[in-house]
């Protein structure tokens, strides 16, 4: 056991896989040496060089071009956007190209990546830099997309992702990278698909994700203090989608909140909220509350961007208030 | 600017396939618009008549395991890698004999086993996707190069520059093939490109030589696209040839192409500018006899036709494909 940040978590993620397997290579912008602009990737070009850790130039759509390319000719390679928000000047090769052609060629070829990126807000950077895009990759049919939480998450997913016959877009929440966690030692592999109960409690069921994880489980324990005991599961994984869990815990509180740094129109918790409408509506006490950053450009400003994502404060008002209404 | 001529040395059989296959590409492309005005083939369609020479050429200097990146300007392209005519008619058709069973249409035609790395329709995306194969091949030392077609409107499109610049820095063994055909849908790509040469022009801009050929010679494309290829394959890095030719119909489907002055298309259909009359006629000059050239052209036919009918023959896509094939376990299965 060892005490990992975040950020450390990913140059170990990587590594761990880079080591099992000469096939995975890793791309992205100022990832070599400079081990990344988060310093997520650090010691990885030390230990693997220049071959198989490559700096790019500032070309988004060749570097998942090349990605693309390398996997449907028996790589698996490992590509970062540095930002998210970045996704827009590549997301042809994302949703037309990645995400398409192995059904359009009738399963002649396969896609083994991953691409990882800083997703969310946070960290006071503006509109263009802090968006948080899980919900554009999960409607996009043909990819898969996790959201890690902790460090331990961090490296047991990307190995899953890595191990994964199928593009994985794979979403590293920005303000988590400072924070810390206990990892395991040796090699951790974890499970695309799998939602986590993190807390278990018996009046409702709070479903969430990335960045907003630590803030529901407080929002929890205030709730606790006042006698409503919450379920908390972090979904993990948006595609895949483990429903059963989220149906599972549902039933049992009969109250299901969802807690989304995504904008509100259709952000995941909607296609959530819409899956538990239809197969556990008779379960239910109450309706399905979503608990999401209003459907705004994120603001820079601390004060403003504080007010935008929802905040363990709001999070435990809005359960409160709906629990006793 | 360099423009290289017709390489002299070729023997008579080398130059017999090579007619070959410009017929084949030819009369499939005639069968495919007529297949496409009786209704056969639905939603759309691209012909390459009058460009044969360029897809014959550059697949000739292939070797089987190279790899072909085409647009949905594509059909030549693949058949020119050796897929047979039946899956592709078929895929024209929608059919479940089609090469991707119906799934992907004519756009997207896709033989791996060929080396037909896709055809792709977002113009200019399967540039740094070739060059993702180039990395493939390099990194596993494996000699392999990529081929990547596209046609000169695509120069003006931001993936072509990054997938050149990226290509050029990685020294990446893929060849870039322009087809300057002049047009892009329905406007001259020389009113909306800053250079002249909208390839040939832009090499220098990524420490490449400009390379321009005749499109319409196949012999020169054969020997431009042999030499690049090669250099690529020793470790010499990524070439961009532009291949300057004209497609004789429209841009899709129907398209008269009425957007073309009638003597320039006049021009490039005659005997002397249309790539296959000319090799017939070179062929002729080299002494073949006109027999020998008939005997291919009706063996072409008959193909064309028995091809026509199998395609014809195949059911249509059955629902068990439709759910098939989003993820590599064969399902479409995105929740539990
Ligand atoms: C990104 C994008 N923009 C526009 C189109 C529509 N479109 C399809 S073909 C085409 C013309 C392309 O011209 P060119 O590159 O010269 O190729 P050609 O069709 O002449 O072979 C256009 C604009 C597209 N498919 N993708
Ligand atoms: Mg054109």
């Amino acid at each position: 056991m060892a005490e990992l940040t975040y950020r450390e978590a990913i140059a170990r993620g990587i590594a761990q896989e880079m080591r099992r397997d000469e096939s995975v290579l890793f791309l992205g912008e100022d990832v070599g040496a400079a081990g990344g602009v988060f310093k997520g990737t650090v010691g990885l070009f030390e230990e693997f060089g220049p071959v198989r850790v490559r700096d790019t130039p500032i070309s988004e759509q060749a570097i998942l071009g090349a990605a693309m390319g390398a996997a449907m000719t028996g790589l698996r390679p490992i590509a970062e956007i540095m930002f998210a928000d970045f996704f827009a000047v590549c997301w042809d090769i994302v949703a037309n190209e990645i995400a398409k052609s192995r059904y359009m060629t009738n399963g002649q070829m396969s896609f083994p990546l991953v691409i990882r990126s800083g997703n969310g807000g946070g960290l006071r950077f503006g509109a263009q830099h802090s968006q948080s895009v899980e919900n554009w990759a999960m409607m996009i049919p043909g990819l898969k997309v996790v959201v890690p939480s902790s460090p331990r998450d961090v490296i047991g997913l990307m190995a899953a992702a890595v191990r994964d016959d199928d593009p994985v877009v794979f979403l590293e929440s920005k303000a988590l990278y400072p924070t810390k966690g206990e990892v395991p030692d040796g090699e951790i592999v974890d499970a695309l698909g799998t939602a986590a109960v993190l807390r278990h409690g018996s009046d409702a069921t709070i479903a969430t994700l990335g960045l907003m994880v630590p803030r529901a489980l407080a929002a929890a324990e205030e709730l606790a203090a006042g006698g409503i005991d919450c379920t908390v599961i972090d979904v993990r994984s948006l595609i895949p989608l483990d429903t059963q869990t989220i149906l599972r815990e549902t039933s049992a509180t009969g109250r299901l909140f969802t807690v989304e740094e995504n904008p509100r129109v259709l952000g995941w918790g909607a296609e959530v909220a819409s899956i538990v409408a239809e197969e556990a509506f008779f379960d239910l006490d109450g309706p399905v509350v979503r608990i999401t950053t209003p459907h705004i450009p994120l603001p820079a400003a601390d004060a403003l961007e504080d007010m935008a994502l929802p905040s363990v404060e709001r999070i435990a008002t809005t359960i409160h208030k709906a629990m006793n209404s | 600017m360099t423009t290289t001529e017709a390489s002299p040395v070729h023997d008579v059989d080398f130059k017999l396939e090579l007619y070959r296959s410009q017929v084949a590409l030819r009369r499939f492309e005639s069968r495919a618009y007529d297949l496409f005005l009786e209704n056969y083939v639905k939603g759309t369609s691209h012909l390459s008549i009058g460009q044969e020479a360029i897809a014959a050429g550059v697949a000739a200097a292939m070797r089987p395991d190279d790899w072909t990146f085409a647009t949905y300007r594509g059909h030549a392209h693949t058949l020119a890698r050796g897929v047979a005519m039946t899956p592709v008619f078929a895929e024209l058709m929608g059919r479940a004999n089609g090469l991707m069973a119906g799934k992907g249409g004519s756009m997207h035609l896709t033989s791996v086993e060929h080396g037909v790395m896709g055809s792709y329709a977002i113009i200019g995306a399967h540039l740094p996707i070739a060059c993702g194969a180039a990395w493939s091949a390099q990194y596993r030392g494996t000699d392999q190069v990529a081929v990547a077609f596209f046609g000169d409107g695509t120069v003006n499109i931001g993936a072509f520059h990054e997938a050149l610049n990226f290509a050029a820095i990685w020294k990446l063994p893929v060849v870039f093939i322009c087809e300057n055909n002049l047009y892009m849908e329905y406007t001259r790509t020389s009113e909306v490109t800053a250079v002249a040469h909208p390839a040939a022009d832009r090499a220098v801009a990524y420490g490449l030589e400009p390379i321009l050929v005749d499109g319409n010679d196949a012999d020169a494309v054969y020997e431009i696209a042999r030499t690049a290829i090669e250099r690529a394959r020793a470790g010499g890095g990524p070439s961009l040839i532009e291949a300057e030719t004209y497609r004789h119909g429209g841009h899709s489907r129907a398209d008269p192409g009425k957007y073309r002055p009638d003597e320039e298309v006049a021009l490039w259909k005659s005997a002397e500018r249309d790539p296959v009359s000319r090799y017939r006629t070179r062929l002729l000059e080299l002494g073949v006899e006109e027999a020998t050239l008939v005997r291919i052209e009706a063996d072409v036919d008959a193909e064309v036709d028995a091809a026509t009918e199998a395609a014809k023959a195949g059911a249509a896509p059955g629902e068990d494909l439709l759910m098939k094939d989003v993820w590599a376990n064969g399902g479409a299965e995105w929740r539990n």
